[in-house]
């Protein structure tokens, strides 16, 4: 079986100690930060990117890796116990799972999402090490048409997730894209939008924007909410493990979770999001057992089911990033910037020639995943407390974290200037109810879509056909037409106000 | 006529101003045609395309009727100016002023500076709590980054190291 030789390959890679102790410390600092209210994957990822520079590139994924998937719990963790979702995919464990604390029940709902998470996370990498080849396959029939039709699937399925106005969305992520132009045209080898600054013939860095407008954004918009708004409850955590009878609730909700999860997660622009939040709707149209708690008063199926699919979702999210090399959503993008970092230009290619890379980061994510469980459940406890540390002290420390990783990224003050600059910026998104997670998908993927639409044209001899009139390109853009449809469409419209109503 | 939603519109105008900016200044470069894309290309497509968003976004905020008018509310000028005020002073202080003279002051002098300027964006301002902050911090921060990451920081002032 050839699956299982990767797979024993990919363990070999990963299994050395010092790989598990990189994977044991990114889950720990994953966690440790994506716990803190209001810091969620990416901003965590941002912040610690720099800090594997240093490292060997496996390790670096490995430890990427970890950190992603302990902010991503650590973001749950606070939904649960203050009602605070650390990130967009845990709005909808929120619903159930805070109902759950103040019920005194915060153990067992902490207890079903890190169990829902780790069964999810299991299926999740075996699906990337069984489908990640075939795709790949399909990746190397994409031609430049082909893969700026993608750029488009996934652009349109980042407007989709975004919760406020579409076509607000939409303007952020042509304004993203613009971003993107800033910096030497690699064809003509023109300074765009430089303004004479030598540091700007580089574009402007991602982690700067990344920090800016999430960073500083969010902290300056915090600070100006009254402390009376957050509660703890840390008293009333009693009981850690759930009950017999919560384990046969929670075992087919989280099932339906992870088909559910793998599924979206494969899509670009699907992501985790997505998945949470079908995976709870999925949930309610069940039948209730009798006895069984409603949704929305604290039933365990509302937190374990969303937790395993955002799980599964963001296993295989790293399909398209690894096979194709596109990004399905900003944290990935993210990842995209470390692996360019490390001289690895992630794409179809990077399973060929770097077998062991590719197969020992997919066998990290398992462990990432166990690294979790084995953390997190005894460490409950103590996350809670670090819950307690008051703000005032909590958001200077953000500060420092942010202006130190953004320098440490070049060793250049430039960088702080434009990260001051991208703060401003970022407070007025806020204020304007302008979303800035499609902008940072549309910066990252701008210049790609650029060279690809260069190519294709170029092809084609400027003939715009070429779009539909090959078959993939041409059905990636009718997936694209059918998505859109689908959010132009009132029903689901309204459904997702409701859902991201909390956000 | 009234403005239905004041964060529609004003990011309406914002996107608007952003995308006229950008296409004006795309057509400073070579544009070319689609076979063969000049370097202005790109960016004047999209700076259009913004602009008419921007004008579509204004549009609706204009006609479209909201139940609390989605009003922009008041800027916390406070952490506004003390979170982005303690950031340009760390910079300042890790790169130095060569410009009004100013000399590398270094990593932990930045943090007490950062957390002592960021510290005044809350509601309140403990003096001696946020000494002990900083002092954390600053001993956290050399521990983690300098020693343990081996990241390449000034750490001390300039003139104290020469």
């Amino acid at each position: 079986m050839e699956l299982f030789d990767n797979l024993a390959l990919g363990f070999g890679v990963a299994f050395t100690l010092q790989n598990l102790m990189y994977a044991f410390i990114g889950c720990l600092l994953g966690t440790l930060i994506g716990v803190l209210p209001g810091i969620g994957p990416l901003a965590t990822i941002a912040m610690l990117l720099p800090a594997t520079y240093a490292l060997p590139p496996v390790a670096a994924l490995i430890m990427l890796a970890g950190i992603y998937y302990g902010a991503q719990y650590g973001g749950s963790t606070t939904a649960i116990l203050v009602n605070l979702p650390g990130e967009s995919s845990s709005v909808v464990t929120v619903i159930d799972g805070y109902q759950m604390a103040r019920q005194g029940r915060a153990g067992p709902a902490l207890a079903a999402a890190g169990l829902g998470s780790f069964f999810a996370g299991c299926v999740g990498t075996l699906i990337l090490a069984a489908f990640a080849a075939p795709l790949t396959e399909l990746a190397f029939k994409f031609g430049p048409a082909e893969y700026f039709s993608l750029m488009i699937l996934g652009l349109i399925g980042a407007v989709v997730l975004a919760s406020g106005s579409l076509l607000k969305a939409v303007a952020m992520i042509v304004l993203g894209l613009l971003l993107g132009m800033v910096g030497t045209d690699v064809n003509s080898g023109v300074a765009r939008f430089s303004f004479d600054v030598p540091e700007l013939t580089d574009g402007i860095g991602f982690i700067v924007i990344a920090m800016g407008v999430f960073g500083y954004g969010e902290i300056i918009s915090n600070l100006s909410k009254h402390e009376s708004e957050r509660q703890v409850f840390t008293a009333s955590v009693t009981g850690l493990m759930p009950t017999k009878e919560d384990f046969r609730n929670m075992v087919p909700a989280v099932l339906r979770g992870t088909a559910l999860g793998s599924l979206l997660g494969i899509l670009p622009g699907g992501g985790a999001v997505m998945a949470a939040f079908a995976a709870y709707t999925l949930e309610k149209k069940t039948k209730l057992r009798p006895g069984e708690v409603p949704f929305g008063k604290g039933n365990i199926r509302g937190v374990a089911a969303p937790e395993a699919a955002n799980n599964a979702g963001s296993q295989t999210s790293f399909i398209p990033l690894l096979t194709l090399g596109i990004p399905p959503n900003a944290v990935m993008a993210l990842m995209v910037g470390a692996m360019t970092i490390h001289n690895i230009q992630p794409g179809p290619q990077v399973m060929t020639n770097n077998p062991e890379l590719f197969w020992g980061l997919i066998a990290s994510m398992w462990i990432g995943n166990l690294m979790l469980v084995i953390l997190n459940l005894p460490l409950i406890g103590i996350w809670i407390k670090l819950l307690s540390v008051p703000y005032r002290w909590l958001f200077p420390s953000i500060v420092l974290f942010c202006a130190i990783g953004v320098y440490s990224t070049n060793n250049n003050t430039f960088d702080i200037w434009m990260v001051a600059i991208f703060g401003v910026i970022g407070y007025l998104f806020i204020k304007l109810g302008a979303e800035p997670a499609p902008l940072l998908l549309g910066f990252i993927l701008g210049p790609m879509m650029e060279e690809y639409l260069r190519r294709a044209l170029l092809l084609s001899r400027g003939d715009w056909s070429v779009f539909v009139t090959r078959p993939l390109s041409a059905s990636l853009l009718a997936a694209s037409a059918v998505l859109l449809a689908i959010v132009l469409m009132p029903s689901v419209k309204a459904k997702r106000e409701e859902a991201f109503v909390e956000d | 006529m009234n403005i239905k939603s004041q964060k529609d519109f004003f990011s309406g105008l914002m996107f608007t101003a952003v995308g006229i900016a950008f296409a004006w200044g795309a057509s400073g470069y070579t544009i070319g045609n689609g076979a063969r894309m000049g370097p202005g290309y790109f960016p004047l497509v999209l700076g259009v395309l913004l602009a008419v968003l921007g004008a579509v976004i204004t549009f609706k905020a204009l006609v479209v009727e909201t139940i609390d008018g989605e009003r922009i509310g008041s800027f916390a000028w406070r952490p506004l100016v003390f979170i982005i005020a303690a950031n340009l002073v760390f910079g300042a202080a890790l790169g130095g002023l060569p410009s009004i003279g100013l000399p590398p002051m270094g990593l932990i002098v930045g943090i007490f500076a950062l957390t002592f300027i960021a510290s005044n964006a809350g509601e309140e301002f403990n003096f001696k709590e946020v000494t002990i902050l900083a002092i954390i911090l600053a001993v956290l921060s050399y521990a983690a980054f300098i020693l343990l990451l081996n990241l390449q920081f000034p750490v001390w002032p300039a003139f104290i190291k020469a």
